[in-house]
Order: C-alpha cells, then structure tokens, then sequence
C-alpha cells in the first residue's frame, strides 16, 4: 500500500501540544492540538496518549470537544482524570507542552437514521464523549435526554454545558451535592420511560452499563455502551483489553475494548464473564 | 541459503492481525510475524492481561488467536495482498501439532516464511509444548522443517537465557532452522503471581547480551534481534554485534510509527544516494 492509498479515516500518531489547561473539579481539561485528528473524529472516539518517565502504556482518554481555535486550526479536549502516576503527570502538563498522541482511535458510537428519542447516560469522566454525540443526534432531529451522574460534584462534568447540548438533563449525584441523590442503576428506569427512549447510550462502570444495557432491553430500546478498561496500546495491537461478547451464534468471543469497541451493543456484552 | 531480511521486522504478538498497521507504515515488503498461531482457536487468559513495569511491560495474553484455519481463510489473504512479508509464527502443545502447521502453512500461497515460537516465557501456562532443553527445540524444528519447504526460511524464536543461548542456537541450526530469532519475552509475572512475560527496554541489556554470545560464538548463524529495540541506535546495537535483522514489538504499542521510523532510518544509511 503506497502512502497515498493509506486509509484516509484511519487514525493518525501525531505530537501535539498542549494549548489550554483548566481544572474543574477533581478533573483537568486538556486542550490539545493533534494536527489531523480533529478532522477525523467522531463521537465515541478516543486518543492514546503517551506518558513519560518510562512508562510504555498509553493512556486512552475520550475526546470531548473538537474545537476551531483560529491560528491553530481545530484542537481537542480531552478531560484527564487522576487513577495514578501517569494521568497525574498527564493532569500536570503546563501549556506549551509537547504530546505523543495517536487517534482518533475505536469505533464510534453509531447514529440513528430516524429522529428517535435517545437517552445518553454518563458517569465521571465517562460523560465525555457524550456532549459531541448529543449535539450529532440534535442535528438529525433526535429528542436527547441526558443524564450527567458522579459520586459527588467534583466528579461531575460540566451540568451548565449539559444543559447546552441536550433539551431535557437529569443529574444524579451519590452524595446528593446537585441534582438527584442517588445512583444511575436505580435511577435510569424512571429516566427511561419518561423519555420513552428508543436508543440508550451509556459509558461509565460496568456495573452502571450492565444495569443501562438491561433497562434497556426490558424496553425494547437498542443500547450503545462505551467501555472504560485500560488499554496498554489504544491500537489493536497488543490483545491486552479483552472484551467477552456474545455473538449471534450464541458463543462468547473476545473482543478487543480499543478497536473493536470501545463502543459495543449492551445486549452483546457478556457481563458476568467481563473482569 | 540467501535470504532477504529486515532490517526490521514486525515481532510476533505486537502487529495485532497487521491491519492495524496500515495507518502507520507501509505495509508493501514489511516483514510481519504473526501473532503465534495454534491448530485450534485459543481464547487467551482473562484480563489484566498486560501491565507495565519500570521500562517495561509484563503480558499474560495467554496465546489468543482465531485457530488456523480461520488464518489461512482470512487475515493471511489480506496480508498477501497488501503487499507484507508474511511469517507465521507457529505454536503448538506437541510437537505433532507443530508438524501439522508447518505442513498446513507450506501449501498456503504467499508465506514468506515460519516462525517457530519455542522461546514463549510461560510454557506450562500457555499449554506448548515444554522446550526447557535445548534438544526439545532441536526436535521441533526437525519435525517442522521435515513438512515445510527448503526454499524458504524457517525461523527459531528462542528465549534469551545467556546460560543457554549458544547451545541452543547450535541446536536449533543443526536441526534446519534457517536462522535464530533472540529476544522473547523474559520469564516473569504479573502482579497477582501469574506466569507471565516481560518486555521492552527493560529486557535490551539481556536480549544484547544473548546476541553477542551467539555471533561471537556462531559466526555463521543468521542470528535475528530483538528486546526494547525503538530506535535506530538500540536497532544499530544489535547489528553491529553481527544480527543480520532486528524486531519491533513492544515499542509499536507504545509508538505505533516505530517500524516506518527504524526502517527509514536504516535503509538511509544503508543506501547512500
């Protein structure tokens, strides 16, 4: 394959850098320019970025936003959230900096042809990728309901943004700092029938997706999940995010969470097998 | 026997089904070995399946793969016609199954060559068969070099235990291997105590050193390197202590550009316009 013939939607490896950097709760938000990855995105995608100090796995984080930012062309943001040194050097990055990133990788979440009504349900950081979706659906007429959920108002993404992209919001909150106390898993049948929702979309825990994926089917709704697992290559190329899903034959195959996902069917996840 | 190798080529278990490469290297004459391929489908150990370390990453991916057949039907067509050097890396439980995969793999049209895996760092996890002794390795290349072409390479992919190294390459050769791989995976576990493998920069000093025994020891072997090689000067090391080729595999996870980068700049050097 020459280098033209490469795949023009294909994901690119690129050195970005760091433009803008803000905390907002217990969480940072990068924006970054990765030259050609914004013109590619799509919503449910994500990057793999590299950190330093000899760490040799990347850390995949959702894009949120793809922004025109004048004389840098298009940028992304991207919400880093700290489990451990690596996020946290990450998180730390003053602007100017330089970034390894590689995207937009996995497969996106996948769009309804009709205007149907869709619920879109997001833990923590997971809400992420669904501020762009919610706006795609809006342009082709969908009623989106959006549920933003954390286990308290630090972990919450932007409710004011929220309420931006979608016309009807409920936030949950564990500890009852805003919004609804309580937790998505008890939460989501209530949300569900009021919007009569034909499609769900969900991303956090798995144990929150497991519950969405269920209330979902009990309804009839087709649900999207996107998987939160760590993925030592973001690429498809070391095997190390296994997925177990159950095929149509009924036998359970393993998938790869980074490029065979990190979207996935809720009714094709085989949740008592996944680690 | 002449052979056109490298100077880079794709380890086995780090190009994914080698689609994965395309947005990252030309794939037109890349050597690619596959990840290792079993008779039958191998659903692979459960996650975590891979954690990093100082330097380094720990894999336990326990041999996943689509079974043979599922090979030959689809990810090896693709490959051939993109253009890519084709090595299968074989695996196997017994040496009968390692004898069916060469005869299998010798009447598949476009494979450049085998790879025998008989270096894995979990032998007795993985369920292969156990090559602890260097004549164990020697009979598996026996029995695979018996059923697959004299043309084209065979390649022995060993473990890079200096205590044993040089004999086991003496072994390997004797029996028909075409050319030593040195650079697995090195013995070790993963956090909660299972067997695993690690690689990357952290295992290049032991890789080298294993390399350097052979090709002081074996000056006619066509030994292949490989262990934390991201660079054109870690890729310049084991060269220039005789390899004829290096492989690639865990700094394509981290930098998936690392082939097309390494092999830019070797064949710069190498051809002076």
């Amino acid at each position: 394959m020459a280098d033209d013939a490469r795949p023009l939607l294909g994901p690119l490896h690129v050195t970005g850098e760091v433009l803008a950097t803000k905390k907002s709760g217990a969480y940072r938000h990068l924006t970054i320019t990765a030259p050609g990855i914004p013109q590619r995105f799509r919503a449910g995608n994500f990057v793999a970025v590299s950190v330093d100090g000899g760490r040799l796995a990347r850390r995949p984080l959702w894009i949120h936003r793809v922004k025109e930012s004048g004389a840098f062309g298009p940028t992304l943001d991207v919400v880093v959230g700290v489990a451990g040194p690596g996020t946290a050097w990450l998180a730390e990055r003053p602007v100017g900096s330089r970034l390894e990133v590689t995207g937009p990788l996995g497969r996106p979440f996948a769009l309804p042809r009709e205007p149907v009504a869709c619920v879109l349900v997001g833990v923590g950081h997971g809400a992420a990728p669904l501020f762009p979706l919610a706006e795609r659906l809006r342009e082709r007429g969908c009623a989106v309901t959006l549920v933003v959920a954390a286990p308290d108002e630090a972990r919450l993404l932007s409710a004011l943004e929220a309420r931006r992209s979608a016309r009807a919001v409920t936030v949950i909150t564990g500890d009852g700092s805003v919004g609804v106390r309580g937790d998505v898993r008890t939460e989501i049948a209530g949300v569900l029938d009021r919007a009569d929702a034909d499609v769900v979309y969900a991303v956090g825990p798995h144990d929150t997706l497991r519950a969405v994926a269920a209330e979902a089917e009990a309804r009839g709704a087709w649900s999207q999940v996107a998987l939160e697992v760590p993925m030592p290559c973001g690429t498809g190329l070391c095997q190390g995010c296994p997925v177990p899903v159950v095929a149509e034959d009924g036998a359970t195959r393993l998938v790869r969470a980074c490029a065979d996902g990190p979207v996935i069917r809720g009714d094709r996840v085989h949740w008592e097998a996944l680690s | 026997m002449s052979m056109r190798l490298g100077p880079v080529m794709v380890a086995s278990g780090c190009g994914g089904t080698g689609r994965e490469l395309a947005a990252f290297t030309d794939l037109v004459g890349l050597d690619f070995v596959t990840r290792s391929i079993t008779l039958d489908p191998r659903p692979g150990h459960a996650a975590p399946r891979v954690v990093e370390t100082p330097s380094g990453l720990v894999n336990a991916i326990g041999l996943q793969n689509p079974g043979l057949e599922h090979f030959l039907a689809t990810e090896l067509p693709w490959l051939v016609r993109a253009g890519v050097r084709v090595f299968v890396s074989i695996a196997g439980a017994t040496m009968g199954e390692y004898a069916d995969l060469a005869r299998r793999l010798s009447r598949a049209p476009g494979v450049a060559g085998l790879e025998i895996n008989i270096g894995a760092p979990d032998q007795a996890g993985s369920d292969l068969f156990d090559v602890r002794e260097p004549y164990h390795a020697a009979s598996v290349v026996g029995a695979v070099r018996r059923e697959f072409p004299g043309d084209l390479p065979v390649l022995a992919k060993l473990r890079p235990d200096a205590s044993r190294i040089v004999e086991g390459a003496r072994g390997v050769v004797d029996a028909g291997a075409s050319a030593v791989v040195i650079g697995n995976a090195v013995p070790a576990a993963m956090p909660d105590g299972r067997p695993g493998g690690l690689s990357g920069p952290a295992i290049g000093p032991v890789a080298l050193r294993c390399v350097a025994a052979v090709t002081e020891a074996l000056p006619d072997v066509v030994v292949i390197g490989g262990g934390g090689v991201a660079s054109e000067q870690d890729a310049r090391r084991f060269l220039d202590l005789g390899a004829r080729a290096v492989q690639i595999g865990t700094a394509l996870l981290h930098d998936p550009t690392t082939v097309a980068r390494v092999r830019a700049a070797l064949t710069r050097e190498e051809d002076p316009a």
